[in-house]
């Protein structure tokens, strides 16, 4: 990898709760150059979210940040405001999961568009109304002039996500985080936006997080997949080394809980079975321990650390990773 | 893809007609009283009226006549022109008030709502205690100090006023400046300045001008309850108030001098009601989800 965009070191996310310290995110290191896409994996609550915030620089007031956020050159945490914001939709930018809430319900399409090319890029009037059309074109919104004058509302869900996505686009970031893009979008749907959202990034050469807890969404769309679990990093990967020998149990635990289409009718579907850890009481050992199969003494009494595996560029932390692949049930 | 955007056009061409219907004859037929006694009250002086403030002592307590359309009060002056020139000073005092009111409380409001802290601490504190004042108490208390003007009276109508909006426009910004749309437009760089205008504020507006219809109404009842006790706006100037005071004193020989601005009153009031109550319902957010 060439160098990169960003880089994660060793962020940690603290969130005071009434329950105590909440560990959101724990020592995560992360690295993506320019125009590759890295995949976030992991089931709610495991700090992708929060990951992509303090990224963002947009923790909630209370949290607690410590490690270093680099992005193009610049440590993020030590800018001050006003750099931030200019770097924000500039060359930063995010779409969420729930286009209900993203978009401005009183404000009409055109405005929401146009205010951010305004200004960032210091357009006019009719200059960004002009590229608000042409970037509404280019997601895949049909009659874009008559869609400006339309409120949220007036959307399907599909399209307010297209929108959405028009918007992060509008100034050409150069890194796109898209925090479950499609999570609240119907399955044909979710087809389509991924692949717009594929799309629109070749052709900008645009670096992008992809954050999902749906490794079926990551497979054939990012370079690298990490693979979080109660904060931390467990594994992580380029795509296709991962899905041809994941190492690290939770990871194949995660893989074996997506449906498939060829199973036989009432197949139970292999669920992990427990809950994740509550993330207020850390555990002393591996995290994953009390639900892994695989689990020995070790497991619970140690924490195993994020080690390099004999295939180039594969990480991941386990004691007892699996050494052959065990066949998914097809 | 094609049938999806196929019925995407249908979906917009049937959302205007839907709108105007639920509003009801009856929101309609308060905004036509309303707009009425505008109307009567801003061309007041180019209406063909006798002057409010003239006496007929031959011609007191007058029934409904040609030249009374609706009698003479007990000084014998033209009861219509005072109902009409009264409707002036509730007006100008029942808006005006409850625009201080929406103005400062809605600002106070939302920079409380959206920044938190020590700021929304002490200000929800100081407004606790000013709510917590017998506020017809505190009213007469200042009027008889500073004396009595329609001025004053607005200013500390007003005043009162802002501890409701305030509230109002505080617990809406609480709500909304943790939507996601928020989020999202600090990730796009926006400034504190352009979230609370450009975002917050259009949001904002719609609860708080449904309140400021209410606010309308009970700055409108109140200014009258002080014209009533005699300290509203100093006389001749008729205000509807001062004219069921008047009234009073001779409920039994002609109880319509009471009864008539009353029913102005109750009317406009109940109007102002109506049409809060109906944009209220309208901007519920419960119903706003569609």
């Amino acid at each position: 990898m060439n160098k990169a965009l960003l880089s994660v070191e060793d962020v940690v996310v603290d969130l005071p709760t009434p329950r105590g310290n909440l560990r959101a995110v724990d020592r995560v290191n992360l690295a993506l150059g320019p125009g590759q896409t890295l995949g976030v994996v992991g089931e709610s609550g495991c700090g992708k979210t929060m990951l992509s915030r303090a990224i963002l620089q947009l923790l909630p007031k209370k949290a607690k940040l410590s490690g270093r956020v680099m992005f193009d050159g610049q440590d993020l945490a030590s800018l001050d405001p006003e750099a931030l914001r200019k770097l924000r939709g500039r060359s930063l930018a995010v779409v969420f999961q729930d286009p209900m809430t993203s978009l401005n319900p009183v404000l009409t399409i055109g405005t929401q568009l146009m205010e951010t090319l305004q200004e960032h890029l210091e357009l006019d009037v009719s200059a960004a109304r002009k590229r608000s059309v042409e970037l509404l074109a280019a997601v895949g919104i049909p009659a874009p002039e008559q869609r400006l004058m339309q409120y949220p509302h007036q959307l399907s869900g599909g399209m307010r996500q297209r929108v959405a996505i028009a918007i992060a686009l509008s100034c050409e970031p150069k890194l796109l985080i898209a925090d479950e893009p499609t999570t609240a979008l119907d399955v044909t749907i979710q087809a389509q936006i991924l692949d717009l959202l594929a799309r629109e990034q070749r052709r900008r050469h645009m670096a992008m997080i992809l954050i999902t807890h749906d490794l079926g969404v990551v497979a054939g769309r990012t370079d690298e997949v990490a693979v979080m679990y109660a904060g931390r990093v467990v594994e992580r990967a380029p795509t296709p080394a991962l899905f041809k020998k994941m190492r690290m149990p939770y990871t194949e635990a995660l893989l074996a809980a997506i449906p498939k289409l060829d199973a036989a009718p009432h197949t139970v579907l292999p669920a992990i079975s427990g809950r994740p850890p509550d993330p207020t009481r850390p555990i002393k050992g591996c995290s994953f321990s009390p639900r892994c199969r695989y689990a020995v003494a070790r497991c619970h009494g140690e924490k195993p650390e994020l080690t390099e595996a004999e295939t180039p560029a594969h990480q991941f932390a386990c004691f007892h990773p699996i050494e052959t692949p065990v066949a998914v049930p097809s | 893809m094609a049938t999806l955007e196929l019925t995407l056009e249908e979906e917009i061409q049937a959302q205007p007609a839907k709108r105007g219907r639920r509003l009801g004859l009856l929101f309609w037929a308060a905004i036509g009283w309303i707009v009425l006694v505008f109307a009567f009250a801003i061309f007041a002086d180019v209406l063909p009226l006798p002057s409010p403030t003239d006496m007929d002592m031959l011609d007191r307590r007058a029934a409904f006549s040609a030249a009374h359309w609706l009698g003479t009060d007990g000084l014998g002056r033209d009861e219509l022109s005072r109902l009409i020139y009264g409707a002036r000073i509730s007006l100008v005092v029942g808006l005006c008030a409850p625009i201080i009111g929406l103005v400062f409380g809605g600002a106070l409001g939302m920079l409380a709502g959206y920044f938190r802290g020590r700021f929304e601490a002490i200000l929800a504190g100081s407004m606790d205690v000013l709510l917590a004042f017998p506020p017809l108490v505190l009213v007469l208390a200042v009027i008889a100090f500073v004396g009595q003007s329609i001025f004053n009276l607005t200013l500390i109508l007003g005043v009162l006023s802002i501890p409701a909006s305030m509230r109002v426009a505080r617990a809406a910004t609480l709500t909304l400046s943790r939507r996601e749309f928020v989020i999202a437009a600090q990730a796009l760089g926006a400034s504190h300045a352009r979230i609370l205008l450009r975002e917050l504020l259009p949001n904002v507006m719609l609860p708080l001008f449904a309140f400021f219809l209410l606010g309308v109404a009970v700055i409108i009842v109140v200014e009258g309850a002080l014209s009533f006790l005699g300290l509203g706006v100093p006389p001749p100037i008729s205000s509807w108030g001062s004219m069921i005071g008047e009234g009073r004193e001779s409920l039994d020989i002609a109880p319509r001098l009471a009864f008539l601005p009353a029913a102005a009153m109750f009317l406009t009031v109940l109007s102002f009601n109506l049409v809060g109550d109906t944009l209220r319902a309208l901007t519920d957010p419960r119903q706003g989800a569609l």
